[in-house]
């Protein structure tokens, strides 16, 4: 079991029991439900979007330590960053943690890196990267209410 | 707790090869065998001196490995007719799971029959499997699906059952051991109840045939089914038992070869039972396989293997209920094979890669009855599932690491 610690380092443990930004907002820019229909994860993305800017990103929902931390690490690490800027590290933690190359540095991780011990284990691969792709759907539903009005 | 001296779970063990693998530098602890069984020697040897010695196709060739194969394959269905005790060995279809054999009498069976206003009844404890099928028949012909509730232990709502049977209701499907809960239904009970009313029952056998004797004429089932893989068996091969007055009535699921008697372009006259059911070139190896497997399971004694599963069962729910924090989901009085629970502070899936760690294989998630996740209120269950060469001292080994599990997780 003590191989696992490497999967289950003391910061994701920490995010799973206390997970940052985890509530339900009130009257979001942005909003999408993700579920992995394979282990029953379920999570609610909520946006605030200012000037192509993350104001505030908050989340809801259940899923395992993986899934939780992953998506509370998510909105610290794009909370003040550009649309832009949030996708791109979603490229880079997604390719950090599915391809075999290396991920290219001029994104760097940061924080988030504690999370690559996931790439060991494929099938929790998805677990961590529910909340990205719930952030990537709310902003594209965001985008498609805004240009159909 | 030891194990029973006059079961010989050390031979048995020998049995199954993969039983000395190590996952992790650590004994496999296989207890995933509600999801699939692994195979002892006698079946991979089966497959194996089918392919070398006598493979070729069935019912087609006059040649000899053709013959050879035919008689194997044959000899297979005539091992499941013993198995089951049906009437007749053309009573046995072979399928390619449990989901085809529901899924055929769906179409073949209930949609021609089917009209608005009729009812198909199940239960709230079903298996996807033994619920979509039902539902795209309703859709095809306006029927209804009607479901028994499950009380809080995960027992089935007998009053219900019985107020929601009525000259509506042309079929009941029901699952004979939960694969979410353990929990043993009382089929008899229900197919007693439903014949009272004409009704013929399809009994969902998938996690109970390895686990219990399964006469199907003393149960009286309409149609009952089951999957070889869950039983020591191949994938891929499946069995559809039904009474043979139903299968004749029954128009072919599928077209093709071996279903036919001759084909010409004015028409095709349809071939006997259980052929009519079998279009195109079967799983010829997987059912050779699952004859192995219905022999080797005999040697042992389905008797002695259902003692030895319910001691299992019995030991395991009392060294998991002394552990703080966990909750056994699915508390029937009559419980087989397995356990599902879940834990206060550490998710399912969790539970699953930690215990993965310790090379103890269990099953994490809906085991493909949301439904009863939902019912239950969790996301989610870890589950524990029993074959004849688990051993009280992997109760242990299970118990240990759930402990280690919760405290990592502190």
């Amino acid at each position: 079991m003590e191989n696992l610690r490497e999967l289950y380092q003391e910061v994701i443990l920490d995010h799973n029991k206390n997970p940052r930004n985890f509530r339900k907002m009130e009257a979001p820019d942005g909003f999408a439900h993700g579920n992995n229909p394979l282990c029953g994860d379920q999570i609610d993305i909520y946006l605030k979007i200012t000037n192509g800017i993350v104001e505030d990103v908050s989340f809801d929902g259940t899923g395992c330590a993986i899934c939780t931390s992953s998506a509370s690490m998510m909105t610290l690490a794009i909370k003040g960053k550009s649309e832009e800027d949030a996708m791109a590290l979603f490229s880079s933690f997604h390719h950090a943690l599915t391809e075999e190359s290396e991920f290219p540095e001029d994104v760097p991780l940061g924080k988030l890196k504690v999370l690559t011990g996931v790439k060991d284990y494929p099938v929790r691969v998805k677990c961590a990267t529910l909340a990205w792709h719930t952030f990537d759907a709310a902003l594209k539903k965001l985008k498609a209410n805004v240009s159909t009005e | 707790m030891i194990n029973s001296a006059q079961y010989n779970i050390k031979g048995i063990r020998n049995d199954f090869p993969i039983l000395g693998r190590e996952v992790f530098g650590k004994p496999l602890v296989y207890l995933d065998n509600g999801a699939s069984s692994q195979h002892p020697t006698q079946v991979i040897n089966a497959v194996k001196d089918l392919y070398e010695q006598s493979y070729s196709n069935v019912h087609r060739g006059v040649h000899t490995l053709s013959q050879e194969s035919s008689n194997l394959y044959d000899n297979a269905r005539v091992k499941v007719r013993g198995f089951i005790k049906a009437a007749c060995v053309h009573e046995v279809v072979f399928t390619s799971g449990t989901t085809e054999s529901i899924n055929l009498v769906a179409q073949s069976y209930a949609r021609p029959r089917l009209k608005k206003g009729d009812e198909i009844l199940i239960t709230h404890m079903e298996h996807h499997s033994n619920i979509v099928p039902w539902q795209m028949v309703c859709e095809q012909t306006g029927a209804e699906l009607k479901v028994i509730p499950i009380s809080d232990r995960g027992e089935l709502e007998m009053d219900q059952f019985q107020a929601l049977l009525s000259e509506k209701t042309k079929l009941v499907s029901v699952v004979q051991v939960s694969n979410a809960l353990g929990t043993v239904n009382p089929v008899k009970e229900i197919i007693d109840a439903a014949h009272a009313f004409g009704i013929p029952v399809l009994v969902d056998g998938a996690q109970a045939i390895p686990h219990m004797a399964v006469d199907v004429q003393a149960l009286d089932a309409d149609f009952y089914v089951f999957s070889g893989h869950k039983i020591y068996g191949p994938t891929g091969v499946g069995i559809l038992y039904g009474k043979e007055k139903w299968l004749n009535e029954m128009p072919p699921y599928q077209g093709g070869g071996d279903m036919i008697l001759s084909v010409s372009f004015e028409g095709t006259t349809y071939n006997q039972l259980p052929y009519k059911f079998e279009a195109g070139t079967p799983n010829i190896a997987g059912v050779v396989g699952l004859g192995a497997a219905l022999d080797y399971v005999n040697s042992i004694g389905l008797g002695a293997i259902a003692a030895h599963e319910h001691g299992l069962l019995v030991y395991a729910t009392s060294k998991l209920q002394e552990i703080d924090g966990l909750r056994i989901i699915g508390e029937a009085e009559q419980k087989a094979g397995l356990i599902s629970f879940v834990l206060d502070a550490v998710h399912p899936h969790d539970i699953g890669t930690m215990l993965d760690g310790e090379g103890i294989a269990i099953r994490a998630g809906h085991h493909c009855a949301q439904p009863v996740m939902e019912r239950y209120n969790v996301p989610a269950t870890a589950r524990a599932s029993f074959a004849m060469y688990n051993t009280f001292q992997e109760i242990d080994v299970l118990a240990e690491a759930i402990k280690k599990t919760i405290k990592m997780f502190q």
